[in-house]
């Protein structure tokens, strides 16, 4: 795995190769498997991305019975035609939405970089796909840009809340998605590691604080904000405006900043929104169910 | 860490740790037993016992005994599964103190033909585990490969009888440790493989004077 995003940009360069292909062929020769079995793996995790947007089942409670049905709610708000954003980014929303709270209810996900932050990259992904009618081949390309930044991330720094805080989970989905939502819509390889670092810059220092431990407060909703910095970044990057700070320097930062965030705000349900009066009484009585 | 460990794996939700990884746990345990479960007590320890319904570590745990797969859709209604299979389960707390992992379980199994195990295991994190103890005695193993677990009489020469069996039928050691308890007790050897060891050498590993055990994880499905 490539330990920076200047890495992947050399090698790009230097075999005139876009960004996918040269995570795709490292990918193989880390694995020792062939072109044809990666991409077919891809494409399967692809199809398990969409799926777990389709088979999202408005019905369904979280054992906590804390989630469950929020997606249907913004379903029916988009399709009143009168939102704040319009239907592009409201059906993004919807799909965060289903996948994430599909996720808290135990339904099959892919997990990207985490369960925990499972709805940004197919929110993101799908929904451009449907706008810009896109092959599946070109989604599974999009999904080793994603790839390629993730690891990056997870090699400089990680992709968990509980060493890094939410930046790391939410922060590194958002990135990756960027990344990948560029690359479908042409930009360049460049343009892909810039959107990265925009994104990242605007969600450095995001906590995790999941209330009562369970990965459903505040994470289902920040599945959605996520795909919102993902797709700001990205446009801002193809509208020519770039970053000021190198991107595995903003990596970097993620990680400077993860280290100052205390245990309390990574995972342990011990602070934030989780130590919030209500946060306290929401644990309590599930607790007492145990 | 691979492509796939990004953007993957497809597992059913909530949690990496707590549900993936218990699944896992399950996994690795029904291999061990060798053979269906048909009782198992459950003690869950530390988050596990914490946040483990609201995780669906029960369900994924008992799916795991299964041999349900991570991304098997009836993880969520495995305790009809194991209902309907005619399978006992319970599920308790426990305290396995201070120095195990906070994502710990202990399960007391017998399989359908009365064999009986202990385990205590761990979900250490991004679905990846370790099994700790097998009955009483210290183990460390992650279930990523084919795995040898004797117990036997701690004298000298058996990690030698072992380990020129393994070398005779070609077998490459990855990992090797030793404990016992107390000099002149028991002692457990837990051999990481590169490669399957064969059946009929466990065989004959299980009539040597001195072993009391022999356990063997394999990768293949039973
Ligand atoms: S708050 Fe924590 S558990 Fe929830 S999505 Fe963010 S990192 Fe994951």
């Amino acid at each position: 795995m490539f330990q920076s995003l200047e890495e992947i940009l050399q090698a790009c360069s230097e075999k005139k190769k876009l960004f996918w292909e040269i995570v795709l062929e490292d990918d193989c020769k880390e694995e020792g498997i062939t072109r044809e079995e990666s991409l077919e793996k891809m494409h399967l995790t692809w199809k398990a991305m969409a799926d777990s947007d389709r088979s999202y089942d408005p019905g369904l409670l979280s054992a906590s019975g804390l989630s469950g049905g929020d997606a249907a709610k913004m379903d029916a708000w988009r399709k009143r035609g009168t939102t704040i954003c319009g239907d592009f980014l409201n059906r993004m929303m919807v799909r965060a939405l289903r996948v994430a709270e599909s996720n808290a209810c135990m339904k099959r996900i892919v997990a990207a970089p985490t369960a925990g932050a499972c709805g940004v990259i197919p929110a993101v992904l799908l929904t451009i796909q449907e706008e810009k009618k896109l092959k599946d081949s070109e989604m599974v390309r999009a999904l080793y840009v994603a790839g390629g930044i993730g690891g990056v991330i997870a090699g400089r720094f990680c992709i968990s809340g509980a060493e890094g805080g939410c930046q790391a989970e939410i922060g590194s989905a958002a990135a990756m998605a960027s990344g990948a939502a560029v690359y479908l819509m042409g930009g360049t390889n460049e343009e892909i590691a810039n959107a990265c670092a925009l994104t990242i810059s605007s969600m450095l220092g995001l906590v995790c604080d999941p209330v009562a431990g369970l990965v459903e407060v505040p994470c289902i909703k920040r599945n959605v904000t996520g795909t919102m910095n993902a797709v700001a970044a990205a446009e801002m990057t193809l509208a020519g405006i770039q970053t000021r700070i190198p991107p595995d320097e903003v990596i970097d930062a993620m990680k400077t900043v993860g280290r100052s965030i205390v245990p309390e705000l990574r995972e342990t349900g011990l602070g934030g929104l989780a130590a919030t009066q209500t946060g306290q009484k929401i644990r309590e009585a599930l607790e007492r169910e145990q | 860490m691979n492509i796939f460990n990004i953007i993957g794996p497809v597992m059913v939700g909530p949690s990496s740790s707590h549900t993936a990884g218990a699944v896992r746990i399950g996994n690795v345990c029904r291999k061990l037993l060798g053979e269906k479960v048909r009782k198992a007590d459950i003690y869950f320890h530390g988050s596990f016992r914490r946040t483990g319904r609201g995780h669906g570590t029960d369900r994924a745990l008992l799916a795991g005994l299964m041999g349900f797969a991570v991304d098997d859709p009836r993880i969520p209604d495995s305790f009809s599964y194991a209902e309907k299979a005619g399978m006992l389960f319970s599920f308790h707390g426990i305290d396995l103190g201070e120095d195990a992992h906070p994502n710990s379980v202990k399960l007391d199994l017998e399989s359908v033909s009365g064999r009986k195990l202990s385990i205590v295991a761990s979900s250490v994190g991004g679905g990846s585990i370790l099994i700790n103890e097998i009955d009483g005695l210290s183990a460390n193993f992650s279930g990523e490969l084919p795995t040898l677990i004797v117990h036997n009489l701690d004298q000298p020469g058996h990690v030698a009888e072992v380990t020129s069996m393994l070398q005779h039928k070609s077998v490459n050691i990855a990992t090797m440790q030793l404990y016992r308890s107390g000099r002149g007790g028991h002692a457990v050897m837990v051999i990481e493989c590169d490669q399957e060891v064969p059946e009929e050498s466990l065989d004959w590993l299980k009539h040597l004077e001195g072993v009391e055990k022999v356990t063997y994880y394999s990768l293949s499905e039973d």
